[in-house]
């Protein structure tokens, strides 16, 4: 089992690495010179030369990632031009409101997505079942942010139950704070849910069909204990791996939908750094969100563990 | 006294190319505590024939014809009442031990699972039962392996498990299909032993389904021979194999490959031409008349008539003499 | 045509979800091909008097902002969809495919860089890096379709490695090794022939994906610019006529939920004809 989690920590901290070298050499292809965005075009030759000292702009490209990368590990972010603050001052204001979105919606996604998959596996290709996967396969089909603009149309513009965007803060309470993350989370949870739905009905399907459920059957356990004690257990290990791929998708989801909504979460914030070139912005909070990622899929790993015992040490 | 009596049990499969006849009037009788051996190739409906009697039919299949344990016909019982049949009045043990458990649950676990659910006995109680029958089985320190799990053992414990779990609730039959096919030549007898033993004890009736007929002719006092879903020969074990008189059954015993110092292993193998008729493709008549030797016209419109050729011994066939005769000049 | 050609398109034909994606992408192609030579309406050129203008026989689903036919410019978009899912799944087998055959055969540590990269390009969340790139290369189609082509690109590699893997483990390639055959011809007279069914459908799921992040990226203003129709970014510009014509916020939105449906269906059902087997849980 130790050896199990050390390859799997290895492999975390290397794909971690990995992230890192990719979101640097994605800025780096960046036309243009950062330190004449910064300063405008129209700014003197020389305070954008000095100013490109002392980012260290002109240093060798080697010596600028591991420079960041130190600074990374010990946690000095860098400053926003745009706002002129620190990276990590924004992102915690930001977090507040992409955690808690990306959270509901899973939960969300995951809670639909179990009950439609277990439902129509047992009604396997009964109407029931039809009726989910044509529901689902509708679900994947939708953009989500097209989701969004509808959910929008329909809730806020006719009916008026919800705002049509913005978030009013935690600090004025809980509940109109949920409110206004609700019909975001439907939005992303949608999409996903339809996929999960999908493949926890493929991965149920595939557990029936186990010698071992032949075996509960025969010792005389109804088709519904059989499916709560043997079958559903076992089918989550496939399921809980995607849910673990499915958290990316989900936080790339977030940029967008954070948009169609006006909420000030971290996606935005990464849309506007992007297009305001404000590189020290989009290089950590890319990696940051890359790390959560990567530390998502590392848990999940680790919850194998918990839940199948041929991973677990042994005194044999 | 019959313990159970199958009475023309036909099994039906749904598949692409239409319906599918995969068990034929079926009949039989078995005993309170006698062992009854079904013998054939794979696709003759042996196994279809055990799940009908458990009503595990899979999803596409309906059987017909009446199954009567204790008087009652199981093919009328509703889902309800086969789940207090199953495990508890007949116990099942299947072929493939190393996935027949579930890896994510002890031992122990599975096998008191019917007890629990057939016998309301509680953990510790249960717990106690386990480790007498896991001894009982041959599995050495049976306190310590109540909490193992599967991946933990080998194949032939696994399967005494599986006999385990299967004789857990003292059941009055037990349906053994293919127990030692998938287990080493070396443990295949130790298995077979163990079941034979414990039946003798535990006074339990037993239908054990091979294609092996070594296996069946060591094991079970009387035997069937199927042949495309329906009964070929059948009888008592030794009279059977001494007395050989359908022509399949006998093409069956000459594709075993002898290895001792007699005639018959001096003689060429001899196989039996042609492959297994498709299921939905059984001809109307005697379902071996594609490759049977002695075939006539007369075989091929209706089943042939079974006839009795000694205590117990009948035959399915027409042409039973030229069958014989061919057979004792051998 | 060959019986067992006949006999495919046959299962194909009775397949209902074959018939149905493959219905609704032929509708997309065909407004795709019909809108290069003609529309009801010139989808660029505005007419400021026929503003908002109500669905009528005249404007089937009405005019926009700036008098534009909708249906036009709608048929229009459909051109950019399809460039964009042909081109950058063209990227992405050409790419993906190659390397998951060269890791495939190489085996080794050759197979395990390829994988573990391509895993990690899974885990990352894509949209994000491909918004980057095209933010900072320059919107416009061409370097959306290639942001997009180049994330298929893992997804291919994949697949590619997984089933040539499968198949040379097969026997009739081992005798071809032990005949003397080298890697590269097997290769390609054995392992790609085998695995054509498996990355045909493989493509058709990608198509739609690539519709679907394309759309992604013009609603941000980085795929398509005017006047170049895009749904996405017809969208995206709807959201400020929300209350004043909402249904330009639905029209281009069903427009790609039809797409890319059609499109998973055709996948679906083309997955089933291939390998029954897999039928099974449908």
């Amino acid at each position: 089992m130790s050896v199990f989690l050390a390859k799997r920590f290895l492999t975390f901290i290397v794909t971690l690495l990995g992230a890192t070298v990719l979101t640097f050499l994605a800025l780096e292809i960046l036309p243009g010179d950062p330190a004449a965005v910064i300063l405008g075009i129209d700014a003197p030759e020389s305070a954008i030369q000095a100013l490109r000292d002392k980012l260290g702009l002109d240093r060798p490209i080697l010596e600028r990632y591991f420079v960041w990368l130190g600074d990374i590990v010990t946690l000095r972010f860098g400053v926003s031009f745009t706002y002129s603050t620190p990276v990590i001052e924004l992102v915690k204001a930001r977090l507040a409101i992409t955690i808690p979105l990306a959270l509901m919606a899973m939960v969300l996604s995951a809670a639909v997505a179990f009950g439609l998959g277990v439902y129509a596996a047992s009604r396997h290709n009964q109407p029931g079942d039809v009726t989910v996967m044509s529901i689902s396969q509708l679900g994947i089909s939708i953009p989500n942010f097209w989701l969004a603009l509808l959910l929008i149309l329909l809730f806020a513009v006719n009916l008026r139950w919800f705002a049509s965007g913005g978030f009013p803060g935690w600090q004025n309470g809980v509940w109109p704070a949920f409110r206004a993350l609700l019909l975001p989370a439907i939005a992303l949870a949608t999409v996903q849910g339809a996929i999960l739905a999908r493949f926890t009905r493929s991965a149920v399907l595939d557990t029936m069909r186990e010698d071992y459920v032949r075996t509960a059957r025969a010792k005389g356990l109804s088709r519904r204990a059989t499916l709560w004690r043997h079958v559903l257990r076992n089918a989550m290990i496939p399921v809980i791996t995607i849910m673990g791929l499915q958290f990316a998708n989900l936080l790339a989801g977030t940029i967008i939908v954070e948009e169609v909504f006006a909420m000030p979460g971290l996606g935005r914030l990464i849309l506007q750094a992007i297009s305001n070139r404000d590189v020290a912005v989009v290089r950590d909070v890319v990696l940051m969100l890359a790390a959560l990622v990567v530390f998502i899929n590392f848990i999940v790993d680790i919850l194998y563990a918990v839940i199948d015992p041929r991973l677990k040490p042994h005194d044999v | 006294m019959t313990l159970l009596s199958v009475e023309n049990l036909s099994v039906t499969l749904k598949t692409v190319r239409g319906p599918a006849r995969a068990v034929r009037n079926l009949s039989f009788d078995l005993e309170k505590g006698k062992t009854l051996g079904i013998v054939g190739e794979s696709g003759c409906g042996k196994s279809l024939t055990a799940l009908a009697i458990m009503g595990l039919l899979p999803e596409n299949g309906w059987a017909d014809g009446r199954v009567t344990l204790g008087g009652e016909n199981l093919l009328d019982y509703s889902e309800d009442q086969m789940c207090h049949v199953r495990g508890d009045r007949i116990g099942m043990v299947f072929q493939e031990p190393m996935t027949s458990l579930n890896p994510l649950h002890t031992v122990g676990k599975q096998i008191a699972e019917a007890m629990i659910l057939h016998r309301g006995m509680n953990r510790g109680e249960a717990r106690a039962e386990v480790i007498r029958l896991l001894d009982l089985v041959g599995i050495p320190q049976p306190a310590k392996r109540v909490g193992s799990y599967p991946h933990q053992l080998s194949g032939g414990q696994r399967q005494r498990v599986m006999i385990a779990i299967a004789l857990s609730c003292g059941p009055e039959l037990l349906i053994a299909d293919e127990p030692t096919t998938a287990l080493d030549v070396t443990i295949q007898k130790q298995i077979l032993d163990l079941i034979k033993n414990l039946i003798e004890d535990l006074g339990m009736a037993m239908i054990l389904i091979s294609h092996n007929l070594a296996v069946i002719s060591q094991n079970v006092q009387d035997v069937i021979v199927m042949y495309g879903g329906t009964r070929v020969e059948s009888g008592p074990t030794n009279a059977v194999f001494s007395d050989l008189s359908h022509p399949y059954s006998q093409g069956l015993f000459s594709a075993v490959p002898q290895i001792d110092d007699t005639k018959a292993s001096r003689r060429r193998l001899t196989t039996i031409p042609g492959t297994v008729p498709e299921l939905a493709d059984l001809p109307a008549g005697c379902t071996f008349q594609e490759r049977c030797i002695y075939v006539t016209d007369a075989c091929r419109p209706t089943p042939p008539p079974v006839v009795q050729v000694g205590e117990g011994h009948n035959v399915a066939c027409l042409h039973i003499e030229a069958a014989r005769t061919a057979w004792g000049a051998r | 045509m060959e019986s067992a050609q006949l006999s495919f398109w046959c299962r194909c034909l009775a397949h209902r979800s074959f018939v149905v994606g493959g219905c609704l992408t032929g509708v997309l192609a065909l407004s795709a091909i019909v809108s290069l030579v003609w529309t009801p309406w010139d989808p660029i050129k505005q007419n400021l008097r026929e503003r908002f203008v109500a669905p009528s026989w005249e404007h089937l689903l009405g005019t926009d902002q700036f008098g534009r036919d909708i249906f036009s410019i709608i048929m229009q978009g459909a051109q950019n969809s399809i460039t964009v899912g042909i081109v950058s799944v063209s990227i992405g087998m050409a790419f993906g495919v190659a390397l998951g055959l060269w890791a495939s055969a190489k085996r080794g540590w050759t197979e395990e860089l390829v994988m573990r990269a391509s895993d990690f390009m899974y885990a990352f969340p894509a949209i994000l890096l491909a918004i980057m790139l095209v933010a900072t290369l320059g919107q416009g189609a061409i370097n959306a379709i290639v942001a997009i082509g180049i994330f298929s690109i893992p997804v291919f590699a994949r697949l590619t490695r997984g089933a040539a893997n499968a198949i040379w483990a097969r026997e009739f390639v081992l005798a071809a090794r032990a005949a003397g055959k080298g890697k590269f011809r097997i290769t390609i007279e054995h392992i790609l022939p085998n695995i054509i069914s498996v990355l045909v459908v493989q493509a058709t799921i990608q198509f739609a994906l690539a519709i679907l992040a394309e759309a992604a990226l013009s609603f941000l203003g980085l795929g398509a610019q005017p006047p170049t129709p895009s749904w996405g970014r017809m969208l995206n510009e709807a959201r400020s006529m929300i209350f004043i014509n909402p249904w330009l916020a639905v029209y281009p939105g069903v427009a790609i939920a039809v797409a890319v449906l059609g499109l998973n269906l055709l996948g679906d059902g083309l997955r089933d004809v291939i390998d029954p087997r897999l039928a099974r849980k449908r």
